[in-house]
């Protein structure tokens, strides 16, 4: 038994260390917003003398950018569900010649390059005066959020035994009725995956940020970093606190939520 | 709901025996919520995806440019558009370096993601949270992991050259992302790690559905080790890595954020993909139609990926 156990102990060592080389970049994304300010990167390995002047920068020069990024990601994930939730039902319990060609539909959309999209919503919303607004950027982002979630629900939803409703309705209620009453409750652990990523879909979007706005006024934050790295980058704290900013929903869904993401990442894929 | 009793009823849809009778009478307001249930995401499909499609069809086959927003008018132009960017010098410059991204890239965020699947099969403590935290790179938004790697890759002062000149590894610093000769490997570089955190969730749930079984019997035929994978890992494997491997071409060949964030193409060009080519046409130069020429272009390359995805996946959607 020794030996077996001084072998397991010898994977943890080597695990950590894989896992030390891959996250090293978010190390030392941390580490350089925490030094002082310059066009130059002379941080040691470790922040001896830490200084949160990166952030203060950044909270004063992103900080609305952040707001607006919370608001688009947080829209993204009422719309989307809202869309999303039914739909993903349907597909999942209704017996119909549609259901394939509604997946055929979903699984195509994955090929569409986000750059089409925006060709398109450009000169659309430049009609429809939607460019440098938060809805704009919000229905784009669907498109990222939408067949996702779809899939994400329809998977968890393909479970749920047509018994279930059935019951309900022969009490009368009618087909919507039972579906908010009984299938959304249930469903609330597939329904909390999609949102998590719908989230992080949208608050990660940079393609529609860039290409859908095209003055000040409405500027996520991934269109601050981006602007911020410009040709010569002059803060690289400021940068590096924005980018660690930028970073919190992904590390907190990470931490908060773990169970919920490989659920997400398999089911998003393969199904 | 409407309550329209109809004495002609069409085929029933689903629903136990018991309840057919009252359900009857409800069914053509039942017909209409269905269709109700998918209309939204219908049109939102239609939205997002048909009309862009069709869209950037047109817009490919017109001088679409910036005095269309202006007049209105975008004369048909047939296939100039699509002569124009195929004529461009960059155009073959930007096909090999999005074969070159694509194959670079995915060939070894499969190699390294199986690699670490396969590690973290092995049971040992703390596996299943350095798995999970393995995640993190393919959570971070891109531009986010973008701008991490220009200061680790930064010439003078990153991390990447100070660590490798102090080792002595090399004399001078190495212009990663400034010198068109090494560029693209060091985007290539990057994406490959955004990517293997994907392929390791992927690889490890294909090989935990392997039963132990087949190990066990196996073993008994002496097929440990490296026989063991390749007699029974690697014909197991075969459907989840065929579903990885095109799904990973068709996610990469449209990657446009990592490389505006590390290089916007440059320096001299020399990482121009069709996907950035297509943005700069459209976003930069104003010139929509040879944009939307371009990305047709990209779809139709994606779409001989896409008949393979589809014939990959079609098991795991019949169920």
């Amino acid at each position: 038994m020794p030996d077996t156990s001084l072998r397991r102990a010898v994977y943890t060592a080597i695990g950590v260390l894989i896992l030390c080389v891959m996250l090293f970049p978010v190390y030392w994304m941390v580490n350089a917003s925490l030094q002082p300010s310059g066009n130059t990167l002379t941080a040691g390995f470790l922040p001896l003398d830490p200084t949160f002047a990166g952030y203060r920068r950044a909270l004063s020069e992103q900080g609305q950018n952040l707001v607006t990024s919370v608001i688009i990601a947080a829209g993204t994930v009422v719309l989307c569900l809202l869309v999303s939730a039914p739909c993903a039902y349907a597909l999942s319990q209704f017996r119909s010649r549609w259901v394939g060609i509604g997946l055929l539909a979903i699984l195509v959309s994955q090929m569409i390059p986000g750059i089409v999209i925006a060709n398109a919503l450009y000169t659309a919303y430049e009609r429809l005066g939607l460019l440098n607004s938060i809805p704009g950027l919000i229905v784009a982002n669907c498109s990222s959020g939408i067949p996702f979630a779809i899939l994400i629900l329809r998977s968890f939803m393909l479970s749920l035994p047509p018994s279930l409703v059935e019951a309900a309705r022969v009490d009368g209620a009618g087909l919507f009725r039972a579906f908010v009453a009984i299938v959304l409750p249930i469903s609330k652990n597939s329904l909390i995956t999609a949102g998590l990523f719908t989230f992080l879909f949208s608050w990660s979007d940079f393609l529609f940020a860039l290409t859908l706005t095209t003055k000040g006024g409405v500027r996520p934050v991934t269109l601050g970093i981006y602007q911020y790295l410009g040709t010569q980058v002059q803060n690289w704290n400021a940068v590096m606190a924005t980018a660690v900013l930028s970073a919190i929903p992904a590390i907190v869904l990470l931490v908060a939520a773990q169970k919920y993401i490989a659920a997400g990442a398999i089911g998003g894929a393969v199904k | 709901m409407v309550h329209a009793p109809t004495l002609t009823p069409t085929t029933e849809k689903s629903g136990p025996e018991p309840a057919r009778r009252s359900r009857w009478r409800h069914h053509r307001g039942e017909d209409l919520t269905k269709v109700l249930f998918v209309l939204p995401a219908a049109l939102a499909m239609l939205a997002l995806f048909g009309y862009p499609v069709l869209k950037n069809l047109m817009m490919s086959l017109q001088d679409y440019g910036l005095r269309t927003f202006f007049t209105g008018q975008a004369p048909w132009v047939g296939l100039r558009n699509y002569t124009a960017v195929v004529k461009d010098q960059l155009f073959s410059q930007a096909m090999v370096n999005t074969a070159l991204f694509t194959i670079g890239s995915i060939a070894f965020q499969f190699a390294a993601g199986l690699a670490l699947a396969l590690f973290f099969r092995r049971r040992f403590p703390l596996g299943g949270l350095l798995r999970s935290l393995l995640l993190l790179p393919w959570l971070l938004p891109l531009i986010v992991s973008s701008a991490t790697w220009r200061s680790i890759l930064e010439q003078d002062s990153g991390i990447l050259n100070r660590t490798l000149t102090g080792l002595g590894i090399i004399d001078d610093p190495v212009p990663w992302l400034n010198s068109p000769s090494v560029a693209l490997i060091a985007v290539i570089g990057v994406n490959i790690w955004i990517g293997i955190p994907f392929n390791v969730t992927l690889l490890y749930a294909g090989l935990a559905e392997i039963p132990d079984e087949l190990y066990e019997a196996g073993q008994l035929d002496g097929a440990t080790g490296w026989r063991a994978f390749r007699y029974i890992t690697w014909p197991n494997l075969r459907a989840v890595a065929s579903v990885l491997l095109v799904l990973g071409v068709v996610y990469t060949i449209k990657v446009l954020d990592i490389i505006l964030g590390l290089t916007g193409g440059g320096p001299a060009n020399a990482t121009q993909t069709l996907a950035t080519q297509s943005y700069e046409r459209s976003f930069i130069d104003f010139k929509f139609g040879e944009g939307a020429a371009l990305s047709n272009i990209l779809i139709a390359i994606s779409l001989v990926f896409a008949v393979l995805y589809l014939r990959a996946t079609r098991r795991a959607i019949d169920e």
